[in-house]
């Protein structure tokens, strides 16, 4: 089960902040299809936030095919995003913390290897946008 | 047509010469936790008290889960309150506030009282006075939902707490809505909570309801604009202004419409509940010339 945090400083509805964080556990291997999300008691009772807001994030779920609700038992997940499968996403992110070692013990800071992320990351996806 | 769990009509109330509340219009949707804030003395008080039962109204009409407040023993016990400063009696143990609360509520719920008590690792056996304000809060608050309330009604119920103890009493205040599907009205300064909880709210100023509604809705309607310095007069009929500053170049505009702003000289910045809530508590805003609709939203 997946326990949901807060960015109160984010600017992002309280919502969306729940639902992105199932898409990001989803991507990451955290949850899978079949797996429960917490009641919206258990929620509330972790974050003091509206009962109604747990359950707009759950319909949004909903809406979006990826969690069920069974009446009753709670609300599930029913299949992951489109293009994510966990074996890969693992791959990829082993080979990013090796880089980013690899990065660290060459002389470089926290902010030289986030430049160079960011502008590879742009340089990737314009070519990908061309 | 969705049930009012409070609804308002005119309300007024008088002490002497001073109205404390006046022209109080409101219909407040079931199963709502509902944010009341305004500067002290803005009436807060008042409505709960009008609410429940307490007071009765100089003028106008309340009529509370579809009765006026107090008709009877049935109406006073589908409604649970907490006054201000959480008053506990301080010579009394834990365990005799709910054997009194027991003896004192029909639909009381020991499981849930002993339960809750448990939870907050209370001894039954102390007393009252040595408890913390937090601790001292979680009582009152457990002795109001043993009786198993439809609406509870808070007046200030963190005001006095340390941050930890307010977030602990917030979450088992969530949880308890959660659970029962009680209503909630709580007065509050502290915005940022009322942001994590409250999905409706009232703002009172100077004995006036100056807005409320559902926080989504309220959220939706109001939009910070920045662009060149301009006169708020010449806006779109429908856009009206809050709050408003100018410096010689430019001006920042926080207005309230139904419309999307499609003016491509304003800059549009979506607004915080805090924001909203200061630009409502401002008293420079309110202009009457431009006032904006004021009152329900329902």
């Amino acid at each position: 089960m997946i326990e949901f945090q807060l960015d109160e400083t984010s600017g992002v509805a309280t919502y969306l902040q729940l639902v992105q964080q199932v898409h990001q556990a989803l991507r990451m291997g955290m949850l899978e299809p079949g797996d429960q999300l917490p009641t919206a008691q258990q929620v509330v009772a972790k974050l003091a936030i509206n009962p109604n807001t747990v359950h707009k994030a759950y319909r949004e779920l909903e809406r979006a095919g990826l969690a069920r609700a069974r009446p009753g038992l709670g609300t599930f997940i029913t299949r992951s995003p489109s293009g994510t499968d966990p074996a890969t996403q693992a791959r990829f992110l082993a080979a990013m913390t090796d880089w980013l070692r690899s990065a660290r013990s060459a002389g470089l800071g926290p902010d030289d290897i986030e430049a160079i992320y960011r502008t590879a990351f742009r340089a990737c996806f314009a070519e990908g946008a061309a | 047509m969705m049930t009012a769990v409070i609804q308002t009509s005119g309300l007024g109330k008088q002490y002497r010469r001073t109205w404390a509340l006046r022209d109080c219009t409101l219909a407040i949707p079931e199963g709502r936790v509902v944010g009341l804030v305004g500067p002290n003395g803005a009436g807060k008080t008042t409505l709960l008290q009008l609410a429940t039962g307490l007071l009765t109204p100089t003028r106008g009409t309340i009529s509370v889960l579809g009765e006026p407040p107090a008709a009877s023993p049935a109406q006073l016990a589908r409604v649970g309150y907490v006054a201000q400063d959480t008053p506990v009696y301080a010579r009394m143990r834990v365990a005799d506030h709910l054997r009194l609360g027991a003896w004192l509520n029909p639909g009381w719920d020991d499981e849930l009282a002993q339960r809750r008590i448990g939870q907050l690792g209370l001894d039954p056996k102390q007393r009252a006075g040595s408890l913390s304000g937090g601790q001292r809060a979680q009582l009152a608050l457990t002795l109001a939902l043993a009786k198993r309330p439809e609406i509870l009604l808070l007046d200030e119920p963190v005001a006095s707490l340390d941050p930890l103890a307010r977030r602990e009493f917030l979450r088992s205040l969530m949880a308890a809505v959660a659970e029962h599907g009680t209503s909630v009205v709580m007065s509050s300064h502290l915005v940022a909570d009322l942001e994590r909880v409250c999905d409706y709210l009232i703002v009172l100023v100077a004995s006036r309801v100056r807005i409320a509604g559902e926080v989504t809705a309220l959220l939706a309607s109001h939009h910070r604009l920045s662009g060149p310095r301009r006169d708020p007069g010449t806006l779109p009929a429908g856009q009206d202004v809050i709050e408003e500053s100018h410096t010689d170049k430019q001006s920042v505009l926080l207005v309230r419409t139904g419309e999307p702003i499609h003016d491509p000289a304003w800059a549009v910045t979506p607004i915080s509940l805090e924001d909203l809530v200061i630009a409502y508590m401002n008293p420079a805003s309110d202009i009457p010339a431009r006032r904006p609709q004021l009152g329900v939203v329902s």
